[in-house]
């Protein structure tokens, strides 16, 4: 891959072909672009535009189904559905962004070392690895945002801690296999340190099949923090926040009143889904042979 | 003798694999139940102690001592089985959670075979047929499976089931109240009330075990079926299919035989990330269904804040979760037709 470096503009060209040519081979990646960049505009955007306060109660218009002033109706203090579920875009979308950004650091820093040096800091690394996936993760996240306090940053420093052996085994694997790879041997004799052959070199090569795996743990990061605050940990009450939402308005299913927890369940599913195409795509992108 | 059956070698490694992997959990969980914010002591003495009734919790839990000794205090009592006390049942946690165990355990393995028999042959048929419509309901279903929060399915089919059609029963528990609780043999109620010859109640409690046994279906559904299709074809396009067809063999047996023989390893290997799912939205589809298992027992006691359930309650899972996985490889390595073969 980094071998070719010596001729940037042809590369990049062939690149921005094959992007073309699997999105139009693949109409459901450009899809799931279109959607993402929906998500994107709600959750910067959403929250001026949006037609009602979503914390703006009105116990004289609670509970009444979609209707064309209440797109998504009301719920039982009535707030406007549409409103609430499209501001807690943001704070879902912040909830797992920040969670997967920390976990792709601190698992990139610790899969470089484990992958580079080996020895004894790799050894720990991956019986502390195996110790996390041991657990059911989502319990384990049940767990750490029960020890550390009922907070939503806690659920981020939650969702970091198990979604983050992904990444370090990544790395360290893709670091591994190029430790001893020509270009970096030379690198080395270059001159450079090692911390710089490191990022600079070997690194960078362990990104594509990194972006895969952020898309597609994005989806999975939502899941859970939305799973979490379904179950009262992290967001409360007047907060608008998907998994609270669901929460709230499961309790009106059974006699009926749907809206109120279809509509924030039906914005999780959909954002879900679309970091789950986006990250088949992106793969789809960066290794066509890992297609199933 | 042990180099002359590395099927039995194989699995000894194995479980002496696990043991480090329990020695990690043991810590992690004291860990975590140490890591209260502030003082534990003032959270596991209840929000109504005193200055005096905190400090003999604190005498009482050992916490005025090293951590390195707490710790091993703390790995003394799980191994009398004391896992502390719960504040809001007033009942030991590893009684509370015994108790409610097979009720989960009953939820999540019937909502495995569900999802294991719909899967497998889904995915077998997406991998020889592909680009048929078999092929497509089989990536469809396999992204939007794993798309679908599991509490939102629950809810959706409650009020599809339950309010619009009126064929599912009150998503309250295991067993309508009408119903009598059958004799607690195994604490499966299906098998408890099977034993018991009461078919009556036997239909009640499967009538509430299928809602929320279907949504974690859904959910487990997908990888299962991936991971078969994507066996499945890299079995199907091996030398050895290839050999077995210029030889002649029938269709059928070189797939049942051969191919899906092979592809049945990657696919056991993944049931155990999938355990590691279902465990996970178990306590989400407990909750939605007031089903009394070990899942709501810890949203409960998370609500109260008492801590004592809940890290009993992750400490439990994950013990369980770590068993799963030995069973998971050692049926591994009992499937694996390669091993052995050399000593033959």
């Amino acid at each position: 891959m980094t071998e070719v470096s010596q001729e940037p503009a042809p590369k990049t060209r062939g690149n921005f072909d094959h992007i073309l040519y699997v999105l139009r081979a693949n109409p459901v990646t450009l899809i799931a672009f279109g959607m993402f960049a929906l998500l994107i505009f709600s959750a910067v955007f959403g929250p001026s535009l949006v037609p009602y306060d979503p914390l703006a109660t009105n116990a004289a218009n609670a509970l009444q189904p979609p209707s064309t002033t209440h797109w998504f109706g009301t719920d039982n203090v009535g707030r406007d559905v549409f409103s609430r579920v499209i501001v807690a875009t943001r704070l879902d979308l912040s909830i797992s962004v920040a969670a997967v950004a920390l976990s792709f650091v601190v698992g990139s820093i610790l899969g470089c070392i484990a992958g580079y040096w080996g020895g004894w800091p790799d050894i720990i690394l991956n019986r502390f690895l195996d110790t996390i996936m041991a657990f059911p993760l989502f319990v384990l996240a049940m767990g750490i945002v029960a020890a550390l306090g009922n907070t939503i940053e806690n659920i981020i420093y939650a969702t970091a801690i198990i979604n983050m052996p992904f990444y370090a085994r990544l790395v360290r694997a893709e670091v591994n296999i190029r430790r001893d790879a020509g270009f970096a041997r030379a690198a080395k004799l270059a001159g450079n340190s090692d911390i710089r052959v490191l990022a600079m070199h070997i690194f960078p090569n362990a990104l594509p099949p990194m972006m895969v795996q952020v898309s597609l743990n994005l989806g999975w990061a939502i899941l859970n923090a939305a799973g979490l605050s379904f179950i009262g940990l992290g967001v409360s009450p007047p907060t608008a926040e998907w998994g609270i939402m669901v929460a709230e308005g499961a309790n009106f299913i059974v006699s009926g009143e749907w809206w109120l927890a279809v509509f924030p369940g039906l914005w999780l599913m959909i954002a879900v889904f679309t970091f789950n195409l986006l990250g088949d795509g992106l793969r789809d992108i960066v290794d066509p042979r890992k297609r199933t | 003798m042990l180099a002359s059956s590395p099927r039995l070698r194989a699995t000894l490694l194995r479980v002496a694999q696990s043991i480090p992997v329990v020695i990690g959990v043991v810590i992690i969980s004291f860990l975590l139940t140490r890591a209260l914010p502030g003082d534990p002591a003032v959270y596991f003495a209840g929000v109504a102690a005193d200055t005096a009734s905190i400090e003999q919790t604190r005498v009482a839990m050992g916490l005025d001592k090293p951590l390195v000794q707490q710790f091993f205090i703390y790995v003394g009592n799980l191994l009398q089985g004391d896992l502390g006390q719960s504040l809001s049942s007033g009942r030991s946690v590893a009684a509370d959670l015994a108790k409610r165990l097979p009720a989960s355990l009953e939820l999540t393995l019937s909502a495995l075979i569900l999802a294991i028999v719909i899967a497998v042959p889904l995915g077998v048929l997406a991998a020889t047929r592909p680009g048929t419509w078999v092929d497509h309901l089989c990536r469809v279903v396999v992204t939007a499976g794993v798309s679908l929060p599991t509490f939102f399915t629950g809810i959706l089919l409650i009020y599809i089931f339950y309010y619009l059609l009126g064929i599912a029963p009150s998503p309250l528990g295991r067993l309508d109240f009408i119903y009598l609780d059958p004799d607690h043999v195994t604490g499966f109620y299906l098998i408890d009330a099977a034993l018991m010859g009461d078919w009556e109640t036997w239909r009640g409690a499967a009538k509430q075990l299928i809602l929320p046994a279907t949504t974690l279906a859904l959910f487990t559904l997908a990888p299962i079926a991936r991971m078969t299709r994507a066996a499945m074809l890299t079995a199907l396009s091996s030398d050895f299919i290839r050999t077995a067809r210029a030889a002649g063999l029938s269709n059928r047996t070189i797939l049942y035989r051969y191919a899906f023989r092979n592809a049945l390893l990657p696919v056991v290997t993944t049931l155990g990330m999938v355990f590691s799912f279902a465990l996970g939205a178990n306590v989400l589809v407990e909750k939605v269904f007031a089903w009394p298992g070990i899942g709501s027992y810890a949203v409960e006691a998370l609500v109260v804040s008492d801590y004592a359930a809940v890290q009993g309650f992750v400490l439990a899972m994950a013990l369980l979760f770590v068993a799963l996985n030995l069973v998971i490889d050692l049926l591994y390595t009992a499937i694996d037709p390669r091993i052995g073969f050399s000593s033959k």
